[in-house]
């Protein structure tokens, strides 16, 4: 769940009368309470979460990339070629692209980002293994910003 | 008023739209190119949003970038600002068939507009009085387009219909001259602008460039906001102007604002709007009408006091402009020199770190620009960094305090054409009186 509409959904509850707003959307929901020290988040993680491969953590939903545009020598940062919605599968009832943990080759879909109504796949210009997964279906992205990190294969 | 906006922009029209928003309750979302990932404006905008590469085309010209950037955040409208996308119809078409508000007149009247022969024939069917010409596009033949050119007299003018802002024309002084000249334009309109069509128009030896400023809402009002002298400029580029325009007749100015006035009424007009005109012997020539803000507004909000984005806010929310006629007030007179990152002698740009800025200040003194100490002034884009406006009560006043300002401004660092300015607003011929647009060219320090 994108963080702008969490930001807004927070906002509405304390703009208004209520004590407690649950949103569902597709696999995800969240819950916001009035608690007495202020307004609490609570956030239910997506139901159909893959079996993790060992070696690689699971990334919280809420992870926040802002700040970490050093990578690792050997990951492959894939960056968003536009402006747009990031979207992790072509359709809501389709499967992901990719998980973590997903051996990709060349030219193997990775997302698509939709921005007027079009979708763009985005392709991996790297072989390798998904290690880092930064957006989730709905996020906004900007041009440049991290969307994946790939662990090359060494030759 | 309007919820969010989008600043489709940069540079310093991006702090002055912002500033307005602000002021209004606007939020804002600041569009900015890898390069200007460091700017001011982006820094203070509630959200920015990075659209491409520093490259113009695949950033400030992206038109899908900019249009999902006000998907993603949610925004209610765009602001073009000037320059860029502020006259590209398609682009104000696909802004409003997305569903957003487009800050400006509709698709349609910035695509008649944009084209100089069909903007041109509006004007003459309202009556706007128009630089004689070809009234059309030129045929494709030697013998008729001499022929028109015997017609209009020489010297004559070619200029490209999809040209404008000085670009894509060549003067041609005799017959030998006009068939290479009509050739070489339409070669370079069919480059530049993807269209041939050029026509002819006679070519004033000295004119003054003389603009109107409009302003229209959606509520058929429509009201000026006087006139600008911007005779003052190299290569058909404007670099210092002045309002209102000295030594004009006031029944001749009264005359030309309220054909201007009818002439937006005709367009069903909306928005702020300038028609531009050259003024030779006395007499006005309609040349074209600027669809957007200009870059010289300031100088208008100077001697009226009335904030020009702040009207486009309202007219873009569907309000009624704030002020009606009877309430526009015009007072002294004011200057802008537009100061450019470029060597004041050969004009190459200057692009680089600002090692230390220092803003002018003091009575009637107002500075609008985006850089601060240790920016870096990217090779990217147009090189206008800073615009310093001065109002005086008087013309005489104005220029003494805008040669005050421009001693006190420091930009070091890099090279401006601050020396340049300082030497125009005391060049005795232009503090005696206003100079026509060749003037430059004519005495140029070699």
């Amino acid at each position: 769940m994108d963080i702008r509409k969490v930001k807004k959904l927070i906002e509405l509850l304390e703009e208004s009368e209520l004590t407690e707003i649950e949103i569902c959307e597709g696999e995800e929901s969240i819950r916001l309470s009035r608690g007495n020290s202020g307004t609490q988040v609570y956030s239910v993680p997506a139901q159909a979460m893959p079996p993790a491969p060992l070696n690689t953590v699971a990334e919280p939903l809420l992870d926040d990339h802002a700040g970490s545009e050093s990578f690792p020598a050997d990951k492959v940062p894939v960056v968003s070629p536009m402006v747009g919605t990031y979207y992790a599968s072509p359709n809501p009832d389709t499967p992901s692209y990719v998980e973590l943990g997903t051996e990709v080759s060349v030219g193997d879909p990775l997302c698509v980002i939709e921005a007027m109504k079009i979708f763009n796949q985005v392709d991996t210009e790297s072989a390798g293994i998904v290690r880092k997964i930064f957006k989730h279906s709905g996020d906004p992205v900007e041009f440049g910003e991290p969307l994946f990190l790939i662990e090359s294969l060494s030759p | 008023m309007i919820d969010k906006l989008v600043i489709a922009n940069r540079g310093e029209i991006a702090l002055r739209i912002l500033r307005t928003c602000r002021e209004l309750g606007i939020r804002t979302v600041a569009l900015y190119s890898e390069a200007d990932r460091d700017t001011k404006y982006v820094r203070l905008a509630d959200e920015s949003v990075c659209i491409g590469p520093a490259a113009s085309i695949d950033s400030y010209l992206n038109i899908p970038a900019v249009i999902a950037a006000a998907e993603v955040t949610d925004a209610v409208a765009i602001h073009p600002g000037y320059g860029f996308l502020a006259e590209n119809a398609d682009f104000a078409e696909r802004v409003e068939q997305s569903g957003f508000i487009f800050v400006g007149p509709s698709a349609e009247t910035i695509r008649v507009m944009g084209n100089k022969i069909a903007a041109i024939k509006q004007m003459q069917s309202v009556g706007v009085p128009c630089v004689p010409g070809s009234n059309g596009s030129l045929p494709n033949d030697n013998v008729a387009v001499a022929k028109i050119a015997a017609q209009i007299g020489y010297p004559v003018i070619v200029k490209a219909a999809a040209g404008g802002g000085g670009k894509g024309m060549r003067v041609a002084h005799s017959e030998a001259a006009l068939l290479n000249a009509w050739q070489l334009t339409r070669n370079e309109a069919q480059a530049s602008f993807g269209d041939d069509a050029v026509y002819l128009e006679r070519f004033l030896e000295r004119p003054r460039h003389i603009e109107f400023q409009v302003l229209a809402d959606t509520h058929g009002h429509v009201i000026h906001l006087g006139d600008r002298d911007c005779s003052m400029q190299r290569r058909h580029q404007k670099i210092l102007e002045e309002a209102p325009a000295p030594g004009i007749d006031p029944k001749l100015r009264a005359k030309m604002t309220q054909c201007c006035i009818d002439a937006c009424h005709a367009l069903n007009y909306r928005g702020v709007g300038t028609l531009e005109f050259l003024y030779d012997n006395g007499e006005f020539f309609f040349i074209e009408m600027n669809t957007r803000i200009q870059v010289e507004h300031p100088v208008t909000e100077a001697i009226t006091g009335i904030d020009i984005v702040r009207e486009q806010m309202q007219v873009a929310a569907s309000q009624p402009l704030e002020h009606t006629q009877a309430d526009i007030n015009f007072t002294g007179h004011a200057v802008e020199c537009r100061i450019n990152a470029e060597d004041p002698d050969t004009f190459l740009p200057s692009p680089g770190t600002i090692t230390q800025y220092h803003q002018p200040g003091g009575p009637g003194i107002r500075v609008d620009s985006h850089i601060y100490n240790n920016y870096t002034v990217p090779p990217y884009y147009d090189s206008m960094i800073a615009k310093v406006i001065a109002h005086g009560e008087n013309r005489t006043q104005a220029l003494t305090r805008m040669s005050g300002a421009l001693e006190e401004m420091v930009i070091d660092g890099i090279k401006t054409n601050i020396p340049l300015q300082q030497r125009l607003v005391s060049d005795p011929a232009f503090v005696r009186q206003p100079i026509d647009i060749h003037y430059l060219e004519r005495n140029r320090r070699s």
